[in-house]
C-alpha cells in the first residue's frame, strides 16, 4: 500500500496533538488526522479502497467502516448511531474507535461492503493483471467471506475500452472507488476520465437508456447516445476475441481542432495517465504495454531513479529474467510523492532496443565499415587515437551521465587528454550560461527543493514549461497552487495547457526579450518590453525563480536573472532537462569549470584539483564550448572528438555537427545504442544503460539520487570504459570502482576560494516584431514531454498519447499570412521548412511556436535555425488550392 | 378532534389562484412588507419561536438552521429552495407550487432578507415542466410588481430569484447533491463537513429549505409566531399538508395541524375505498417504515410517529388495502431506489442491485428458503452504511414489510404474488367492477 506519513518532513511548528483510543490502545496524532491514518500509527490496518493518502477523502467505497464513540459537549462519551467511514472522519480528543478487531458491528459492516463489491466483480483473477497484487483480492481474503451468497446476474460490459492508446479500461472490474478520476482532477488537472451514468444499472438491459455508473471519456458510442458508432480497435482484444472499443473517437472529436488531439486522434488526455493504473485498487485500468505480460509474483522489483528528466523521480523497475516488464512510481515524499510522468513510467524499452550496442566496433580500414572487435583492440585503438591528438581532442560527454561517470569524463579530459575542451551541453548554449552555472549553480545544493515550491509564495518561471520539461515540478507547483501556498508567473510567448492548470499568470513575451522583462522586474518596473508586470516584482521578494536551460538562447538572460535574484532576494534554481545535467555542472563538464565549483582560471583551484588527481598540473586555459569545438573540428583545429550520449538533432546546428564529425581525424564514441554519431565513429565503445549500472543522478535541486544496477552483466559504465582507455595510455583514472570514485568526489566538496564571476552580458533588446517584414516571425520552440526523443523509442502505445504537433501563432499573424485555424502553415528557415496545422492562440504577433523535436517538426535539423531566430511563414501552394 | 387548517391551501379554490392579483387580494405579500421593516435577526427569532420544522422530511428547526450561517463577510450568501420533490408517494410541493406559487416566492423573499441573501434559487425537479412554467411566470409577475429584482418594494434591497429545472434525479433532492447539480456538476452528495451553512452553493454560506417550509414563512411573519405555534403539538408546531393517496375514497391534499391522527384524516378522505379495508400505509412516503391498521390512532407529529417505529417525513400517506401484495409493493419501491441510486457509494449501488433481484424472484414465487433472511441482511448492510440517507431509505421498506408481513414473503418461495393478489383487483383507478 501507500505511504501514510505527511510529506512535510521539515515542518517547523509542531501541530497540536490529539489523543484518542483505537481498539483500546491510546494514540496521539496531529490534529486533523483521519481515523484511518491514526489507526495505521498503532499498526491497525483498516481495509479501504477509495482512500488514498494523497487524494482528498471521498467516503465512497464504505469499506473502512468502524464504530466510534466520542465525547459530547458535556464530556460524556456517546456512541455514534451508525458505523463511520474512518477515511473521512477526523480524530477528536477522547474519541474511542473500535475497528474490525474489536467491534462486531465494524467487522460485519466491512464484511458486508466487500460482499457488495464482489457481487458485480468478475472472478477473472487468474487472468487479471492485478491478480496477486490486488487490494480487492487481498482484502476479500483478509476481511471477506469465503463464499458468495449472490446467485443473480452480474453487470457486464463490452471490454476492454481503449481510453488512450496506452490505458485500457475493463469496466466490469471497476469498483467505482474514483481514485483515478480524483487523481485526474486533483493532481494532474486533466479532463482525462470521469464518472458517467448512474447507479448499478440493470443486468441484461439498460432501462430508460440509462447506463450504469462507470468510468469513461463521454464517448457517445460507448454510452449508446445518438451520434456515436462504436469504433472497434483490433490492436487489443477482449476475452472472447472481440476487438476492444476505442474511446474518445466520437463524432464531436474532430471539432476540437488539431491542437487538442493526441497522436492517435483522441482528445489529448494526460501526461500522467499511468498513475491511474497504479492506484487502481482492482484490475480495471491496465496498460497496453503490460497487459497480460506477466504475473506480479513472477517479477523481481528493484528500486531505481527515472532517467528521463532532471527531477530524479523514484521508480520501481519490475523485471523477469533480465527483461524489464514495467516501471511504477516509487514512493518518495520529498521528491515525486507517489506520482511519475508517463514518460518515466512507460519509456523504458529504449534501454534494450534492438540497436543497442553489444560489442565494441572499429572502422575497417579497407571496407570503411564498422566491424565488431575485441575490447582490448578497441580500447587500444581509442587510446592510441586520443593520446595521439593530446591537447587537440574535443570532449562531448552529453547530459545523461551519472555523477560518477561524469566525473570520470571530467578527469579523463584533463588528465589523459590534457584539455579543457569539454562541454556536457548537447543543446543550445551560451558562454553567458556557462558563467552563470559556474557562478551560481555549481556547488550550491538544495537551495530550493520540491517541498519549497509548494510554499514559495511566488514562483517565476522563465524558459521553462514544467509540464513538458519537468513533470514532477509541474505536479508540485499545481499542488501548491491549489493549496494556496504559491502563485505561479511565467515568462513565455503563450499560455500553455500546463500554465493554465497551474493558474499561472503568463507574461506573453517575444522570444529573446526575456532578458528585458527580467531586467524590468529587477528594476521594480510595472512594464518592460511591452509586457505588463503588475506588482510581480514586489511579490517575488522571498519567492523563487526557476530558470530553464532554454534561457541560454537569450543574450543577457542569465545576467538579468542574476540581477533580479539580487534585487528581489528570490532564490534561484536552474532546471535543466536531462538527468545528468545538474551533476555535470558539479563535476566540471564545462570548459571553464573543474569539479566542485573550482574555476579553471583560478590557479589555486587548479593546484587543488591537480593534487587530488596526483598530477603535476592541469591545462590552464579555459576550453571551447560545444559549438566552438564543432567549429574547430570542422576547420581542422581539433584532431579527435570523444563523444558520449549526444544526439545530433538536439544540437543547435546539426549540420555543423555532421560536418565536424565528417572532417575530424578520429571520432571515438561511448554509447548505449547506435546513433547518427556512430556513422562517423572510428571506434565505438558500448556503455551500459541505467538498468545495467549503479550510479547517482543529481536532481535540479542538487539532491543526490543514487540507484543500484538492476541487471548484473558484462556491460560497462562510462567510467569503467574511460578507465580502460586511460590505462592503455598509462594513466590510472581510478574509475574502476564506484567506491574509488566516491572517495575522490568527496574531496571536492567545499571550495572556499573565489567563485567564478557572475555573467556580464547586457540584455539584448531581441527582435522587434513590429518592424519585421510581414510573413516573418520570431521562432519560439521547446521540447514536448512526449516527442521523437530516442529515449521513447520502442513504445508505440506511449507514442500514441503524444500531443499532435501544431504551429501556434496569433490571430493577427495568421491573418497576415493568410492561414486559417487547422490549415497547414509552412515555417521556413535556412535549411528547409516545416509544415504543420496552424493553431491560433493568444500570443505576441509575428511569433510562431513549433514543437522542437516532434514527428514532422525537428526544428534544428529541418529549419537550420534555433529560437529565437527569425523564420518565414507561408501557406503551401497545395493548401491554397484546397 | 382536529379539523383542517387550510393556510397554504386556503387559496387553492380561488379562480386563477396562481395569479399575483389573487394572492395579493388575500393579503399576499403583507408578510414581505412587514419583513422589510423588521430587523433580520428578529425575523430569524420569529421563525425560531414559531417552532417551524423543516417540511422536507427531516424536521430540523428552520429558524435554527438559518442561525447557523456564519457572520456576514461581505461575500454572497444563498438561499436554495429544494423543490426536487421525487419521493414515491410525496406530492405536496408540486400542487402547492402549481396552485399558490406566490406563497413560495414571498417566503423566498422574506427568508432572503432574514439571512442576507441577494440571489435565491429554486431547484425544481426537471420532469414537471408545467410547474416550471408556472414558477417562471410567477417570478416574472413578482418582479414586475417590485416584490423581487432590484430595489424590492423601494427599500433598496436587491433580490434575484432563479428557477432552475433539474434533469430528473432523485439524488438531487439530497441537499448537497442538489447544490452540486445546481453548480452544473454531477449530482452526487458531498462529504460533510463542511455543511452548506458554511460552504454550500459555490462554497458560500447557503440555506437549503423545502418548498413548504419556505412557503410557511409569510404566514408566520404576517400573523405572528404565536399564531403558528398555536397549531400542532408541543414539539411539532404549525400546519402541514397531508397527502393521501392510494386506496382511499377521496385522495388529495389535506392541510391540517400537525398532531392530527391518520384515522381522522382517513375519515375526512372518505375512508378506504368501498368494500375494502386498510392493510398498511406509509406515514411519509416510501422511505418511511410502513405502518398497519393497528397504528390508525398514531398522532401524526414527529415524535409520535417516531415512537411508533416510523417517521413523519413528508406526510405522504399512501394507503394500501387488502388487495395489495406487500412483496410486489416493496419490489416496485426497490426498483425505484435501484434506478435512482446515484452510484457513489457501494452499499446503495450494489445493495439495491441485489435487493432488486431477490425481490423479483420472491414476487415470481421463485424465492429460495434463505432469501428472506438474505433480504434482511442485505438491507442491514445498506442501512447506516451508505454515504447519504438514500441508502437507508431503500432498506427501510424491506425491513418494515418483513416485520409485519413475513408470511407473505414466505409465500414467495412457491407462489407468485400475482396469483395471491391479482393485480387487477388491486388497481385503484380501474373502476369498481374489478
Amino acid at each position: 500500500m501507500t505511504a501514510t506519513t505527511s510529506t512535510a518532513s521539515d515542518t517547523v511548528t509542531k501541530p497540536e496533538e490529539v489523543t484518542l483510543t483505537i481498539d483500546g490502545v491510546e494514540v496521539s496524532v496531529p490534529k486533523g488526522t483521519l481515523v484511518i491514518r491514526a489507526a495505521e500509527q498503532i499498526g491497525v490496518q483498516i481495509p479501504r479502497f477509495c482512500d488514498h493518502p494523497l487524494l482528498k477523502p471521498a467516503g465512497a467505497c464504505r469499506q473502512c467502516l468502524v464504530e466510534v464513540a466520542a465525547p459530547d459537549r458535556e464530556g460524556n462519551v456517546r456512541p455514534m448511531p451508525k458505523p463511520q467511514a474512518s477515511c473521512t472522519l477526523e480524530v477528536m480528543p477522547g474519541m474511542q474507535v473500535s475497528t474490525q478487531h474489536s467491534s462486531e458491528v465494524a467487522e460485519k459492516a466491512q464484511r458486508g461492503q466487500i460482499e457488495f463489491l464482489l457481487i458485480n466483480h468478475p472472478l477473472d483473477c487468474p487472468v487479471c493483471d492485478k491478480g496477486g497484487e490486488c487490494p480487492l483480492q487481498n482484502q476479500a481474503l483478509s476481511n471477506g467471506s469465503g463464499t458468495s451468497r449472490f446467485t443473480g446476474i452480474k453487470r457486464t460490459f463490452p471490454k476492454p475500452i481503449k481510453i488512450s492508446t496506452q490505458v485500457l479500461l475493463d469496466r466490469d472490474r471497476c469498483i467505482l472507488c474514483q481514485r483515478c478520476t480524483r487523481f485526474s482532477d486533483e493532481i494532474a488537472g486533466d479532463p482525462f476520465i470521469d464518472l458517467q451514468g448512474r447507479g448499478g444499472g440493470t443486468p441484461g438491459s439498460d432501462e430508460h437508456g440509462l447506463p450504469a455508473q462507470q468510468i469513461g471519456r463521454f464517448d457517445e458510442a460507448i454510452l449508446g447516445f445518438a451520434g456515436g458508432e462504436q469504433a472497434p480497435d483490433g490492436d487489443t482484444v477482449g476475452p472472447g476475441g472481440e476487438p476492444s472499443l476505442a474511446a474518445g473517437t466520437g463524432e464531436s472529436t474532430p471539432t476540437l481542432g488539431e491542437a487538442a488531439l493526441d497522436a492517435s486522434g483522441r482528445p489529448f488526455a494526460s501526461y500522467f495517465s499511468g498513475n491511474t493504473i497504479q492506484i487502481c485498487p482492482v484490475g480495471a485500468l491496465t496498460s497496453a504495454a503490460y497487459r497480460f505480460r506477466s504475473r506480479p509474483f513472477d517479477l523481481v522489483s528493484s528500486p531505481s531513479i527515472a532517467e528521463h528528466d532532471a527531477c530524479g523521480s523514484a521508480i520501481r523497475i519490475d523485471h523477469r529474467r533480465d527483461v524489464v516488464l514495467r516501471r511504477l512510481a516509487g514512493d518518495d515524499p520529498a521528491v515525486n510523492e507517489e506520482w511519475i510522468t508517463d514518460k518515466d513510467r512507460f519509456a523504458h524499452p529504449w534501454q534494450s532496443a534492438p540497436d543497442r550496442l553489444t560489442s565494441p566496433l572499429v572502422r575497417d580500414e579497407e571496407s570503411g565499415e564498422l566491424v565488431p572487435t575485441s575490447w582490448s583492440e578497441a580500447v587500444h585503438l581509442a587510446a592510441q587515437a586520443l593520446t595521439g591528438a593530446h591537447g587537440r581532442v574535443g570532449v562531448l560527454p552529453g547530459g545523461r551521465l551519472t555523477v560518477e561517470d561524469a566525473y570520470a569524463w571530467s578527469k579523463f579530459a584533463r588528465v589523459v587528454l590534457g584539455t579543457n575542451d569539454i562541454d556536457f551541453r548537447a543543446r543550445a548554449h551560451s558562454a553567458e550560461e556557462a558563467d552563470f552555472l559556474a557562478h551560481r549553480v555549481a556547488g550550491s545544493t538544495m537551495d530550493v527543493t520540491f517541498g519549497d515550491l509548494e510554499r514559495a509564495g511566488e514562483v517565476l518561471l522563465v524558459g521553462l514549461e514544467p509540464e513538458e520539461e519537468a513533470g514532477t515540478i509541474f505536479l508540485r507547483l499545481r499542488k501548491g497552487v491549489l493549496a494556496g501556498g504559491v502563485h505561479v508567473s511565467s515568462i513565455a510567448p503563450l499560455t500553455t495547457r500546463g500554465a493554465s492548470k497551474m493558474r499561472a499568470d503568463v507574461l506573453h513575451t517575444v522570444p529573446g526579450a526575456e532578458a528585458v522583462v527580467l531586467t524590468g522586474l529587477a528594476e521594480g518596473a510595472t512594464e518592460a518590453g511591452g509586457v505588463e508586470l503588475g506588482d510581480l516584482a514586489e511579490r517575488l521578494r522571498g519567492g523563487v525563480i526557476l530558470a530553464g536551460e532554454r534561457l541560454a538562447t537569450v543574450p543577457g538572460g542569465f545576467t538579468a536573472l542574476q540581477r533580479l535574484a539580487e534585487a528581489s532576494g528570490a532564490r534561484v534554481a536552474w532546471v535543466p532537462r536531462r538527468a545528468g545535467d545538474r551533476g555535470a555542472v558539479e563535476v566540471g563538464l564545462l570548459p571553464g569549470l573543474l569539479p566542485g565549483a573550482r574555476p579553471v582560471s583560478d590557479a589555486q583551484a587548479r593546484v587543488d584539483v591537480a593534487a587530488a588527481w596526483g598530477v603535476e598540473s592541469l591545462p590552464d586555459t579555459p576550453g571551447r564550448d560545444l559549438t566552438a569545438m564543432l567549429e574547430a573540428a570542422r576547420d581542422g583545429d581539433l584532431g579527435a572528438l570523444l563523444v558520449g550520449g549526444v544526439h545530433l538533432d538536439d544540437l543547435p546546428d546539426p549540420a555543423l555537427a555532421e560536418a565536424a564529425l565528417a572532417a575530424v581525424g578520429t571520432v571515438v564514441q561511448l554509447e548505449v545504442r547506435r546513433s547518427a554519431v556512430t556513422e562517423h565513429a572510428d571506434v565505438v565503445l558500448p556503455v551500459a544503460p541505467p538498468t545495467h549500472k549503479a550510479g547517482t543522478f543529481l536532481t535540479w535541486e542538487g539532491r543526490p539520487r543514487a540507484f543500484a544496477a538492476v541487471f548484473d552483466d558484462a556491460s560497462l559504465s562510462d567510467g569503467r570504459v574511460l578507465d580502460m582507455i586511460a590505462r592503455a595510455a598509462d594513466v590510472d583514472l581510478g574509475a574502476r570502482s564506484l567506491d574509488g570514485l566516491y572517495a575522490e568526489l568527496a574531496e571536492f566538496s567545499g571550495w572556499d576560494g573565489e567563485r567564478a564571476g557572475a555573467p556580464q552580458v547586457s540584455p539584448g533588446s531581441g527582435h522587434e516584431p513590429g518592424s519585421m517584414a510581414p510573413g516573418t516571425a520570431v521562432l519560439a520552440t521547446w521540447r514536448l514531454q512526449l516527442d521523437s526523443a530516442r529515449g521513447q523509442d520502442g513504445e508505440p502505445h506511449l507514442a500514441g498519447t503524444q500531443r499532435r504537433p501544431v504551429a501556434h501563432l496569433s490571430a493577427a499573424t495568421a491573418a497576415e499570412v493568410g492561414v486559417a485555424e487547422g490549415q497547414t502553415l509552412r515555417v521556413g528557415g535556412p535549411a528547409g521548412s516545416i509544415d504543420l496545422p496552424a493553431s491560433i492562440v493568444a500570443m505576441p504577433d509575428r511569433v510562431v511556436w513549433l514543437p522542437q523535436h516532434s514527428p514532422g517538426s525537428s526544428v534544428h535539423r529541418m529549419l537550420g535555425t534555433a529560437a529565437p531566430g527569425v523564420v518565414d511563414l507561408s501557406v503551401p501552394t497545395s493548401e491554397v488550392q484546397r | 378532534m382536529s379539523t383542517l387548517a387550510p393556510v397554504l391551501s386556503d387559496l387553492w379554490d380561488a379562480p386563477q389562484s396562481w395569479k399575483l392579483d389573487t394572492y395579493v387580494s388575500r393579503n399576499g405579500y403583507d408578510g414581505l412588507r412587514k419583513a422589510m421593516e423588521t430587523d433580520p435577526a428578529e425575523l430569524i427569532t420569529m421563525v425560531k419561536d414559531s417552532g417551524l420544522r423543516g417540511r422536507g422530511g427531516a424536521g430540523f428547526p428552520t429558524g435554527l438552521k438559518w442561525s447557523f450561517l456564519p457572520k456576514p463577510d461581505g461575500g454572497p450568501r444563498y438561499l436554495v429552495v429544494n423543490a426536487d420533490e421525487s419521493e414515491p408517494g410525496t406530492c405536496k410541493d408540486i400542487p402547492l407550487m402549481m396552485a399558490n406559487p406566490h406563497s413560495l416566492i414571498e417566503g423566498v423573499a422574506i427568508t432572503s432578507v432574514a439571512i442576507g441573501c441577494h440571489h435565491a434559487f429554486i431547484y425544481l425537479r426537471g420532469e414537471v415542466v408545467h410547474v416550471y412554467r408556472r414558477l417562471l411566470a410567477a417570478v416574472r409577475e413578482a418582479k414586475e410588481a417590485g416584490y423581487l429584482g432590484s430595489d424590492v418594494l423601494g427599500t433598496g434591497y436587491d433580490l434575484e430569484v432563479t428557477v432552475h429545472a433539474g434533469a430528473g434525479a432523485y439524488i438531487c433532492g439530497e441537499e448537497t447533491a442538489l447544490l452540486d447539480s445546481l453548480e452544473g456538476r454531477r449530482g452526487q452528495p458531498r462529504l460533510k463537513p463542511p455543511f452548506p451553512a458554511v460552504a454550500g452553493l459555490y462554497a458560500r454560506p447557503t440555506v437549503v429549505n423545502n418548498v413548504e417550509s419556505i412557503a410557511s414563512v409569510p404566514g408566520i411573519v404576517s400573523r405572528g409566531a404565536d399564531w403558528f405555534a398555536s397549531m400542532g403539538t408541543e414539539k411539532s408546531k404549525g400546519h402541514g399538508l397531508f397527502s393521501l393517496s392510494g386506496h382511499v375514497a377521496r385522495p388529495g391534499q389535506y392541510e391540517a395541524p400537525l398532531g392530527i391522527t391518520f384515522r381522522e384524516l382517513l375519515d375526512m378522505a372518505g375512508g378506504v375505498r368501498d368494500g375494502h379495508e386498510l392493510k398498511f400505509w406509509t406515514p411519509g412516503g416510501s422511505s418511511t417504515p410502513i405502518l398497519t391498521a393497528e397504528h390508525l390512532d398514531v398522532v401524526l407529529d414527529y415524535e409520535s410517529v417516531g415512537a411508533a417505529g416510523s417517521m413523519l417525513a413528508t406526510r405522504a400517506l399512501q394507503v394500501f388495502d387488502e388487495t395489495t401484495s406487500v412483496v410486489r409493493c416493496v419490489s416496485r419501491w426497490i426498483d425505484f431506489y435501484q434506478h435512482e441510486s446515484c452510484g457513489k457509494c457501494t452499499p446503495c449501488r450494489e445493495g439495491t442491485f441485489w435487493l432488486k433481484q431477490i425481490l423479483q424472484r420472491l414476487e415470481a414465487g421463485e424465492g429460495s428458503e434463505s432469501d428472506i433472511d438474505l433480504l434482511l441482511d442485505v438491507a442491514g448492510n445498506i442501512e447506516g452504511r451508505s454515504f447519504c440517507a438514500l441508502g437507508d431509505a431503500a432498506a427501510t421498506p424491506v425491513k418494515s414489510a418483513i416485520k409485519y408481513f413475513r408470511d407473505e414473503f414466505e409465500q414467495g418461495l412457491h407462489t407468485p404474488a400475482w396469483e395471491l393478489f391479482p393485480y387487477e383487483a388491486n388497481a385503484a383507478f380501474t373502476g369498481v367492477s374489478s
